[in-house]
């Protein structure tokens, strides 16, 4: 779209675009070079500058056991956690537009927990889901050893995959209202004037309309499993035990600022950025699908 | 319209109802384990009675994790990325929608490629950059020759050398350089009718006057939607500050909490953490509560 | 005041031209209306005398300086837009005095000439709302003090009324009337309502398709419509039109069913032209009245004080427009009756109009 009125001073209009030019070229563009640099070249032990080596950072990496786990753990926990804050959400966003007594209420507070840093909430529920204190501890007080994320790495990946759900449930619920809400009432009137009953309608109408709103809420929620959980694992996990919960930022964080290896980080980080660059080429392919329906 | 579904209702009631425990569970449980002592928070079932060390708690958590300076520090940042974007913003939409020049369209699209790569997967890079925010520009100027130039004109070395580690503007600029507002600007900006930039200019008014006086104003709700939004989002940042605060007098509240884990010897003081975690999600979930028109316009606009 | 002119102004964007040359001069104090149908380039050209819009040919001046490549603030002209445009977010008295503020008058001042507008158009009481508590009318007053306030050279309406319920747009068609009388200053305002041009304009400009088909007083493109479009475009319900053949003792109509004797001058045998005649022209008379032509009775819309009756001429529609108490059944014949002088010729080919015609009574064919 493009407006039909326009100011003629163009080097005037130029200017008001250069704060965020420099902005994105220096924390940015640069950035995202020096990262693609980084990880075709190696940095030499006592300085002297970077020696090329092409691919062969890439080489090492997907020829690592650890890096391969990592993706594998970073996959795990974005099928999961978007599977169940997608279900969850959608659940109760059709059950909320249904408009009952008390629909405002849930309105309200089911978005809360997006507004909570992953970090803190993190926090509460390494509490909540700590084998000694809290919850959990009454379940290993029946089962000794059930539980405990500690040492068992697929009790740590569920900890941290309930922790962001928990978090994600919310931001999605907002959208699935949002789109809930959009569809014209005198569409769910005429069904209702069809004969169809509630649940009839659901899945005939609303669910089809809403299609849109999943598609981009699936991409949101993988992009955001492998962002937002940085918080998460820090504080819950550690990315242990025994790398369990190693996710991929975590990885790249640990390896660039703990081990110091960069070019390996840079190399992790172009892996990273190409997966996301994918999910967000499918993501535009929809777009033009939700607008359709508005 | 007249329905008579008791069952679908009466289920209805129930999952919701099971949905807000499972929403509300964590905030209470955390509430509930701030107030309880040492030896309360470690029983196991733990009370679910509130204790009575509820305001001692808050005040070790404070104490320990020095949660005063580091509010502080996050509401800076948070302050700061919320104005910085809701400005910047706002400018480079009015030049990409107001505005024919040369390259418009490139522009448009440079800025559109940074919604696809998150900060959180290049944050290696962007870290050195950050140490010394000139050295791009150093860089392309030892490339082109030109500092080679400059040195030999007139004998200056050119080192340019400006480090915003352990800086507000260290942990500000970086998070504001993305395009999610220039977005939400634009689609409103098209939104507004060509007669009202006309009838400014009919009534004498340029470009920054027809800016100023006319469009950020009906921008109101738009810059109340996009700060809400980015408030929370630079509030609740923990990747970016971790890394750029190696000194503690820059060190924001979500950072500190991980002071606040207990170790692994001794008896978890599980009480402290969870007041020391209630004081780190406070703020922005009074955002969300007073805001919540916003914060639900901002983030629905802002993703689309 | 000041005087436009406008020399082979022609608008064109990319793909095509919409205004093709157009020639105009408005004398000062005047008050122009241009009328054309939606699309026919009326409001382009009137944003290119406002500098809202770049001239992409000839030459538009204001009191003889040539304003092609000057900003809209730099010509003196004011404009009252469709939608009113106000600011939603100033109060009335902001709205109407932005302009001084842009131009740096003191608020002193500014308060006064704010108070002096908002007197002569009633809108005193309601200085301190906001556009969105106002009514259209209300809103409509708003602009046109927005545009007064700077007295300006020009005064330029863009369909103004058009949003309005038709009772408010007669009122606001009789207040803009008296306005310009008190304060004369040139006017141009462009509409596609033929009623509000005619009672508003001095002069009428007739654009069709990016061209201007007439120029004249209301009453001269009323009685002589320099062309076919003007013709059937002004005036309701519109004049009918049958189609012709020349011959030599004078027009067969309708594929030869009817005849009209006039003198042929100077066309050639075989020529197309087509003949008007306004409905309020015709009289209705006994079927098989001697030079009237008969009719079938189609439909008939009452209109309270008369009525117009479609009939059908060997398949062509035909309209009347009579103020008499005859009310004829559907389906009935009618006979039409028509003065000589009141038939209007256009050429079949260009649609202009032809004058070499000398008409008489038509004559039913045999």
């Amino acid at each position: 779209m493009e407006k039909r009125v326009t100011f003629s001073s163009w080097t005037i209009g130029i200017l008001f675009a250069v704060p965020q030019l420099l902005l994105i070229f220096t924390f940015f563009y640069w950035p995202a070079g020096q990262a693609v640099y980084w990880s075709l070249t190696l940095q030499q032990p006592w300085g002297g500058g970077n020696i090329w080596v092409g691919l062969d950072n890439f080489r090492s990496i997907l020829s690592n056991a650890d890096y391969w786990n990592s993706i594998t753990a970073s996959l795990v926990f974005a099928g999961i956690s978007t599977g169940l804050a997608m279900f969850i959400a959608l659940v109760l966003a059709a059950l909320t537009d249904r408009q009952l007594a008390g629909s405002r209420f849930y309105r309200v507070v089911l978005i809360w927990p997006y507004g909570i840093a992953a970090p803190a909430l993190a926090m509460a529920f390494r509490f909540i889901l700590a084998p000694e204190a809290g919850f959990m501890a009454v379940v290993n007080q029946v089962w000794p050893g059930f539980w405990d994320p500690g040492l068992d790495g697929a009790d740590a990946m569920a900890s941290i995959i309930i922790a962001f759900s928990w978090k994600y449930v919310g931001y999605n619920f907002i959208f699935f209202l949002a789109a809930f809400q959009a569809i014209p009432r005198s569409l769910i009137e005429a069904a209702a004037m069809d004969g169809s009953g509630v649940m009839r309608r659901f899945r005939d109408i609303q669910f089809p309309l809403i299609t849109p709103t999943i598609f981009f809420l699936l991409v949101i929620n993988i992009t955001e499993s492998f962002q937002d959980s940085f918080g998460i694992v820090d504080i819950m996990t550690s990315g242990g035990p025994a790398n369990a919960t190693n996710l991929m930022v975590y990885k790249i964080y640990s390896d660039g600022f703990k081990g110091l290896d960069y070019s390996g980080a840079a190399a992790q980080s172009i892996i990273l950025m190409l997966l996301i660059i994918v999910l967000t080429i499918f993501q535009f392919r929809f777009i033009e699908r939700r607008v359709h329906y508005r | 319209m007249v329905e008579r579904t008791p069952f679908l209702n009466f289920f209805t009631h129930v999952i919701l109802f099971v949905g807000f425990v499972l929403c509300i569970a964590p905030f209470v449980v955390v509430t509930i384990a701030a107030s309880h002592n040492l030896k309360d928070v470690n029983d196991v079932p733990m009370s679910l009675l509130p204790g009575s060390d509820f305001w001692l708690n808050i005040k070790t958590a404070w104490t320990t994790a020095d949660l005063g300076p580091k509010l502080l520090n996050s509401f800076i940042m948070a302050a700061g990325v919320a104005a910085g974007k809701v400005m910047i913003s706002a400018l480079t939409a009015f030049s990409i929608v107001y505005f024919r020049y040369p390259g418009r369209t490139f522009i448009f699209w440079l800025i559109f490629v940074t919604l696809m790569l998150p900060l959180e997967v290049r944050i290696v890079p962007t870290y050195a950059v950050v140490a010394n925010v000139l050295s791009p520009y150093q860089t392309i100027l030892d490339l082109t020759g030109l500092s080679w130039l400059i040195e030999k004109v007139s004998g200056v070395q050119v080192s340019l050398s400006l480090g915003l580690l352990n800086s507000y503007s260290g942990l500000i600029l970086p998070l504001i350089a993305t395009a999610t507002g220039t977005f939400l600007y634009r689609q409103f900006f098209l939104t507004v009718p060509d007669e009202l930039t006309e009838a400014a200019r009919m009534d004498g008014a340029g470009a920054l006057r027809f800016f100023i006086d006319i469009l950020l104003p009906l921008s109101r709700n738009n810059m109340a939607a996009l700060g809400t939004i980015m408030f929370l989002w630079a509030w609740n940042q923990y990747l970016w500050p971790l890394l750029i605060t190696t000194d503690q007098s820059h060190a924001t509240a979500v950072t500190e909490l991980k002071q606040l884990i207990p170790n692994v010897g001794g008896i978890p003081e599980w009480n402290i953490a969870m007041a020391g975690t209630l004081i780190v999600m406070l703020p922005p979930l009074i955002v969300v509560v007073a805001m919540q028109r916003w914060f639900v316009r901002g983030l629905i606009a802002t993703e689309k | 005041m000041a005087s436009i002119t406008i020399r082979d102004v022609k608008k064109s964007y990319a793909k095509s031209q919409v205004v093709h040359g157009v020639d105009l001069d408005i004398a000062s104090g005047e008050f122009v209306v241009i009328l054309g149908p939606s699309g026919c380039g009326k409001s382009t050209l009137l944003r290119m005398i406002a500098g809202l819009e770049d001239i992409s040919g000839g030459t538009i001046a204001i009191d003889g300086i040539v304003v092609n490549k000057l900003e809209p603030r730099e010509r003196g002209c004011a404009m009252v837009f469709q939608n009113y445009a106000l600011y939603p977010h100033m109060s009335v008295a902001q709205n109407i005095g932005y302009s001084l503020k842009v131009a740096g008058v003191p608020a002193a001042e500014r308060t006064q000439r704010i108070q002096a507008v908002a007197r002569t158009l009633e809108l005193e009481h309601l200085l301190d709302r906001k556009p969105m508590a106002l009514s259209g009318g209300q809103r409509q007053r708003v602009a046109m003090g927005r545009a007064m306030i700077r007295e300006p050279k020009v005064f330029l309406f863009d369909e103004p009324l058009s949003n309005l319920d038709a009772k408010l747009r007669v009122q606001m068609r009789s207040e803009i009337r008296k306005l310009h009388r008190r304060l004369n200053a040139t006017s141009v305002f462009v509409t596609h309502d033929q009623v509000e041009a005619m009672t508003l304009a001095d002069r009428l400009v007739v654009m069709n398709g990016g061209r201007v088909e007439q120029v004249g007083t209301p009453g001269e493109v009323y009685s002589r419509p320099a062309s076919r479009f003007v013709a059937t475009f002004v005036g309701a319900p519109a004049m009918n039109m049958l189609e012709g053949t020349v011959e030599l003792d004078g027009l067969s109509l309708l594929g030869g069913s009817r005849r009209l004797a006039v003198q042929r001058a100077g066309l050639a045998v075989g020529t197309q032209v087509a003949v008007g005649i306004r409905p309020e022209a015709v009289r209705l008379v006994a079927p098989g009245t001697a030079g009237a032509l008969d009719a079938t009775v189609d439909l008939v819309e009452e209109l309270g004080a008369g009525r117009v009756i479609y009939v059908d001429l060997d398949g062509a529609s035909f309209s009347v427009m009579t103020s008499e108490a005859v009310h004829p059944e559907p389906g009935s014949t009618v006979g039409l009756r028509f003065s000589p002088d009141d038939l209007h010729f256009f050429s079949s080919d260009t649609g202009t109009r032809i004058e070499v015609f000398k008409a008489s009574v038509p004559e039913p064919a045999l």
